[in-house]
């Protein structure tokens, strides 16, 4: 089994575009663009507005936490018992954009619970090797 | 019993609890003495954050005699894990389907 990243929980998946960031920031704000890539949705990339995401194994609650114009999206994300935040960022490069997108498995009382412990959250990951290889 | 991811993040959250785990993962079965000892902590205190991890499915105790022994349960992490897994996959399969989304916005 895989370890999480060594000094948070996240998920990150990044990928390059042959597309300006312009067209990519349609893709991931108009709620009909959305629907087709992700799931049904009233997103609006309005600062601090709700929104459900829903599909067919349930809904995720969010709410927008940051809005750059074909920069940056950020929203925090609600389900399966966890919320954490997803953060969408775009990079021009000489042949298209650079797509990341993060999911921190933080709540924001916990993020700072592991700024002030980062050293040791280091150290935690680094020691739960041993447990971790006796996971099936 | 599987505690949900956010419960046991919030458990490990916690420097003190994070500790006691950490030295319980790392060597084995030890009493609520010997936890207590290096930790600058009450007791009590490591006695109710033991709880807590115990309530979090990441450790399990045993009485023998006075003593109380705790140890770490590594499957007590899976729901970490579990989550990792499922949003690997979930996003990577996104990402297939938006760039079939931006490849027909061409046309």
């Amino acid at each position: 089994m895989s370890m999480p990243a060594a000094d948070s929980l996240s998920v990150v998946v990044e990928r390059e575009f042959p597309y300006p960031a312009e067209k990519i920031w349609r893709a991931l704000t108009q709620p009909h663009l959305i629907q087709e890539w992700l799931m049904q949705n009233d997103f609006k990339p309005v600062l601090d507005h709700r929104f459900n995401l829903r599909a067919d194994w349930g809904a995720v609650d969010c709410r927008v936490v940051a809005v750059e114009p074909h920069k940056t999206l950020s929203y925090t994300w609600a389900a399966y018992g966890l919320e954490s935040v997803v953060t969408w960022t775009l990079a021009p490069t000489s042949t298209g954009t650079h797509l990341r997108m993060e999911q921190s498995g933080f709540r924001q009382d916990q993020q700072q619970a592991y700024r002030g412990a980062k050293g040791g959250w280091q150290k935690f990951f680094a020691g739960l090797e041993k447990v971790v290889g006796g996971l099936s | 019993m599987r505690a949900e991811p956010n419960t046991v993040l919030k458990s490990l959250s916690d420097p003190t609890r994070r500790a006691l785990f950490e030295r319980l993962s790392r060597e084995g079965e030890l009493t609520v003495h010997a936890l207590t000892a290096p930790s600058g902590v009450s007791q009590p205190a490591v006695s109710k954050h033991l709880h807590g991890l115990k309530a979090a499915g990441l450790v399990r105790d045993r009485r023998d005699g006075r003593e109380t022994y705790y140890r770490a349960m590594p499957d007590g992490l899976t729901p970490l894990f579990d989550w990792l897994k499922f949003y690997s996959t979930f996003w990577q399969s996104r990402f297939d389907r938006l760039g079939d989304l931006l490849k027909r916005m061409d046309q």
